[in-house]
């Protein structure tokens, strides 16, 4: 049966299971568009490209299914990079379809006509440039296969308008199985040598990063830690991997993390570090890091390993199996950690909980972590939470405690104000059922503030809580530590009402400007049915603390007016 | 320059796609290495392109380069071609001006390393050499005294001794 290329697209589509399309129409993309009207899929109609992809990003996190989204070329298409850069840093499987100018008209200038293709081929996982119709099913099923194997990412696929426009023979739907994984050759080898180094462990820690929440792999992950009962940090994108409310949880750990989780890496004497890439918010001063410690690297990737911290052990493989392998094996052998070895190290470790939690003080001014540890006590700790990006996020990952995955969506990696907003989207679409929450600064907020819009469309009950403090926080911060106090373009007093501008979309807004007015705003807020804009105006020049300064070890951690050496 | 840093042969077979050299160089910028010589061309199967490129690095960085290009789906395989395991081979081709003081000494070059000329017009020769990096740039210096007006030169082919 002839059918034209948005028929094949839709077909193909339909194949990958695909359920939600985000995006945004424009020229080159007008007959697909026209094709979706007849077709059942959903389409989210975003209120900017960037909205598309960090919506389709949101939903592959919260759910672990692969985003879509579809956007026409040139600015369309240019609009997505950022939110392409920051799925490719945290390693989220998004395939991003770009309308493109015909075949005859690529490299001539034309009117919205990009290289995105070359533009994204370096934070794309892979790319794809359809130029004949006859490749086009092939490629969508290549494009999904490639962005949710292995280590996910995204991949974008480039569809010319005339290529869309022309027809062909449809080929059957396939429903082949995906192409088998390989495997690490000798993972039990390798896990009997991880087995025989931690049972000589006195101070073991495991390292939980997102590779384990991407493998899916959290609950076989908590099955073997409780085996041995090692204590766990994790990075700020492992968090939810293993649930903070366990005994044997010692916090996140790096620049902004708890006393006592950079503390029990600077002393162990074996680190297991399970789907983590060494990045430098986690490790800091990569001289002064884990420095008694024997390290076992298990990760996906090959390029992550000793690529910024040296490993005694590497594992390159999927968690799932190696994790499966270490617990299999160690079940066999009847191997344990018995409590007379490691009892010490657990005393430590609750020594050091005990000696400096996380804290604040609290005055006449709304602090912002008392909104965050109300969120949590309200939500039962069950919300899914979408953040932006600085101080805000660092308090919602310190006083959030997750337990259970999928349910922290932050931008780790590239770090992308205007990441929250859109992403909450995603995910309020991908789990309808859930609470989700925008944790926001004032900053932050602006930067996608249109999608306001999207909620309001769909009716979408995202709840935005924006710490609102008028200023640029992070950066006020630093600028307050290490520039003198020179607030060098970091003030936002100029701000807009942001209940006032939640109206102006339809969408309630509320807010609250005294501590005890807290809990009363955030009841309201969660109990009123649909999207609500909660602004807290909170204690303005607040830190994030404990904070290590860069380069310096994880150990050297600053509490405002206290430093605490190990 | 410290020891450590040396010029080493990398070969690279791809998927022979119209944008695949755009990756691999994509590759090297971005991650900050750099590309001292490289050359690409069809295998037997016309579908699979076979890439060398030499780079100066450390040991530590090469292995680096390896893992990312390996991680790149329109890369089948990237290894290191090491010396002595490997020859290493560039070609150029250098116009001359053709005097008669001057053609005994080109016959001469030409013998001692083995060169050709492959084009021969009034005045003007086309010699053609092959060898290793030292031989080429001894060759060179001898041809800018022959009054060498151009040349063009290949990268660094490179192939394993023996079946690894």
């Amino acid at each position: 049966m002839q059918q034209t290329g948005s028929q094949i697209l839709f077909t193909a589509l339909k194949e990958e299971n695909v359920d939600t399309l985000f995006g945004y129409p424009g020229g080159c993309v007008m007959d697909i568009y026209d094709e979706m009207f007849r077709q059942k899929l959903r389409h989210i109609l975003v209120r900017h490209e960037q909205g598309a992809i960090h919506a389709a990003d949101g939903y592959a996190r919260a759910s672990g299914r692969v985003g879509v989204c579809l956007v026409t070329s040139g600015p369309g298409a240019t609009n997505t990079v950022t939110g392409i850069a920051n799925a490719y840093m945290d390693s989220i499987p998004v395939v991003v379809l770009t309308g493109q100018v015909s075949t005859a008209l690529i490299g001539s200038d034309g009117f919205q006509e990009v290289d995105i293709t070359g533009i994204t081929r370096t934070c794309t996982k892979h790319n794809f440039l359809v130029r004949n119709i006859g490749d086009l099913q092939r490629t969508i099923r290549e494009a999904f296969q490639i962005a949710r194997s292995g280590r996910p990412g995204p991949v974008l696929v480039d569809l010319p308008k005339d290529v869309i426009q022309s027809v062909a023979e449809a080929e059957l739907s396939r429903n082949a199985p995906p192409p088998e994984e390989e495997g690490c050759p000798d993972l039990e080898g390798l896990c009997n040598e991880a087995l025989k180094m931690i049972l000589q462990a006195k101070k073991p820690l495991i390292i939980v990063g997102g590779g384990v929440i991407l493998g899916k792999a959290s609950a076989i992950f908590r099955a073997f830690v409780k085996k041995f009962q090692i204590p766990v940090v994790s990075t700020l994108m492992g968090l939810g991997a293993f649930p903070a409310s366990d005994p044997l949880w010692t916090g996140m750990l790096g620049m902004h993390g708890a006393y006592s989780a950079n503390m029990a890496v600077s002393q162990c004497d074996l680190l297991m570090a399970i789907g983590v890439r060494f990045d430098d918010r986690a490790t800091s001063k990569v001289s002064a890091f884990a420095p008694n410690a024997r390290i076992i690297h298990i990760d996906i990737d090959p390029v992550s390993i000793d690529r910024i911290v040296r490993t005694d052990l590497a594992i390159v493989s999927h968690c799932t199996p190696a994790l499966n392998a270490l617990h299999r094996l160690s079940d066999e052998q009847g191997l344990e950690l018995p409590e007379q070895q490691i009892g010490a190290w657990h005393n430590q470790l609750r020594q050091w909980k005990a000696e400096k939690p996380l804290s604040y003080c609290r005055n006449q001014n709304i602090k912002p972590q008392y909104v965050i540890e109300k969120l949590h006590q309200l939500t039962q700790g069950r919300a899914i939470i979408a953040t932006e990006v600085g101080q805000h996020q660092m308090w919602a990952a310190q006083f959030y405690r997750f337990d259970e995955p999928n349910a922290f969506l932050t931008s780790g990696g590239l770090g992308t104000m205007g990441f929250g907003l859109p992403a909450a989207i995603g995910a309020q679409i991908a789990c309808p059922d859930r609470v989700v929450v925008d944790v926001a600064g004032d900053g932050s907020i602006q930067m996608n503030i249109q999608e306001l819009g999207t909620i309001a469309h769909y009716g979408l009950p995202v709840k935005v809580v924006i710490l609102n403090n008028l200023y640029l926080g992070m950066i006020r911060q630093w600028q307050e530590l290490f520039y003198g106090r020179r607030y060098s373009q970091s003030d936002m007093t100029q701000a807009p009402d942001f209940v006032k501008l939640a109206e102006a979309y339809g969408i309630k807004g509320l807010r609250a400007t005294k501590p005890d007015e807290v809990k009363n705003v955030l009841q309201e807020g969660l109990e009123t049915p649909g999207p609500v804009v909660m602004d807290f105006q909170v204690e303005p020049e607040e830190n994030v603390f404990p904070m290590v300064k860069p380069g310096t070890p994880l150990s050297e951690m600053s509490f405002g007016n206290v430093r605490a050496v190990a | 320059m410290p020891v450590q840093f040396k010029e080493r042969a990398i070969s690279v077979t791809v998927n022979n796609r119209p944008d695949v050299l755009a990756r691999i160089a994509g590759t090297f910028s971005a991650r900050g290495f750099n590309i001292e010589s490289i050359s690409a061309n069809i295998t037997r199967n016309p579908a699979i392109t076979k890439i060398i490129i030499t780079t100066l690095t450390t040991p530590d960085t090469i292995t680096k380069v390896i893992k990312q290009l390996n991680r790149l789906v329109d890369v089948l395989e990237a290894k290191r071609l090491r010396r002595p395991h490997a020859v290493c081979r560039e070609m150029i081709l250098a116009r001359v001006p053709l005097s008669k003081e001057k053609q005994a000494a080109i016959r001469e070059l030409l013998d001692t390393h083995g060169g050709k000329t492959v084009s021969l017009e009034p005045g003007f020769a086309v010699l053609e050499f092959t060898g290793d990096k030292e031989e080429l740039e001894e060759i060179l210096t001898s041809l800018e005294a022959l009054g060498m007006e151009d040349f063009s030169r290949t990268g660094v082919i490179a192939l394993e001794r023996a079946k690894p």
